[in-house]
């Protein structure tokens, strides 16, 4: 849900863009206390991984497409406040390189992908983690938190878009969250995927399971 | 240089990821997401602008200019992408290594936690 440049007014966009630059000053002090050589590799096989997903859209019914956003997916694996990150570099890069999502919109497109898609999912994944250690719950957290992730992060799209006065906002929000519940469906299969392939093979990879965040 | 469990793991990893970008990139839906499939609906599809001039962009949607065929644009997209990310966290990655090279202490963590 790249939002291109035209859809959102100039004070949404200033808004959403301070609100995404504390976002990330607040993640890259949150970091400083896990930065570690392993960690920046990981960050950059997973960013370069949430980019590529990010390019195979699946197709949904109704004439329509999604494809991974990775929030859940990088907070879950390196923890909210790397996360946050990896999904900023992919966002700049495909808005700077590959005329994905607007220049003026990328303060939005951050802040609804990286910030709110990103710190949403991990307090819902840490929420219900809090309930059972066990495989089952855990599995159950990343389902509900990915799902979550996208559903967030359109409402706040549509939020912004209402804001800005490009259509009403009620049918907005209820248009977006209608077609990203079911886009969340297929980010929660493919977010569970493949942190169950990890889970597997290189458990210690997963940060926020096994203390990897301090 | 010998190649242990890690290398190895990285090594797929990356090939994996090159096969995404690549490979199953060519098969992606083209219908429009879910925004663009909202802005349809209500008509306001037509307000998306772009706010620099097209030369600005590197590869404007994903396709490599370079080379005629459609697939192969694609492809060279991706490639190019994935690059360029890991360009820039291995630049972070090296000045993370030269500014941590005087002080030891911090990095000794990587070496106890193995990958």
């Amino acid at each position: 849900m790249h939002i291109p440049d035209g859809f959102i007014d100039l004070k949404t966009a200033a808004a959403t863009g301070a609100l995404s630059a504390g976002g990330l000053a607040w993640a890259i002090y949150g970091i400083k206390k896990y930065f570690r050589a392993r960690v920046i590799a990981m960050m950059g096989v997973m960013s370069a991984l949430i980019f590529a997903l990010q390019m195979i859209n699946f197709t949904i019914p109704g004439g329509t497409s999604g494809h991974l956003l990775g929030g859940a997916l990088a907070a879950i694996i390196l923890g909210p406040h790397a996360g946050a990150i990896v999904i900023a570099v992919v966002l700049i890069v495909q808005a700077l390189i590959f005329m994905d999502g607007g220049i003026v919109a990328l303060g939005s497109n951050i802040f609804n992908m990286a910030i709110i898609g990103v710190y949403g999912s991990f307090a819902i994944y840490w929420l219900l983690s809090r309930i059972s250690k066990s495989k089952w719950m855990f599995f159950i957290a990343i389902a509900a938190a990915s799902w979550a992730s996208v559903v967030i992060a359109s409402f706040f799209a549509a939020l912004e878009l209402g804001v800005s006065g490009t259509y009403a906002i009620g049918i907005t929000i209820k248009a977006m969250l209608g077609v990203h519940a079911i886009i969340g469906l297929g980010e929660a299969a493919i977010t569970l995927a493949i942190i169950a392939f990890i889970y597997r093979v290189r458990p210690e990879l997963i940060l926020t399971r096994n203390g990897g965040l301090k | 240089m010998k190649i242990n469990k890690n290398m190895l793991f990285t090594i797929i990893g990356v090939l994996i990821i090159l096969i995404i970008a690549m490979g199953l990139s060519l098969i992606a839906s083209s219908f429009p997401d879910g925004l663009e499939k909202v802005a349809e609906n209500y008509g306001f599809i037509d307000r998306a602008t772009v706010v620099l001039s097209e030369g600005f962009f590197l590869i404007p949607d994903y396709a490599f200019q370079g080379v005629e065929n459609e697939y192969a644009q694609t492809s060279l997209a991706g490639l190019f992408g994935v690059l360029m990310i890991f360009a820039l966290f291995a630049i972070v990655y090296l000045i993370y290594k030269l500014v941590s090279a005087g002080r030891t202490g911090k990095d000794n963590k990587d070496k106890a936690i193995k990958i």
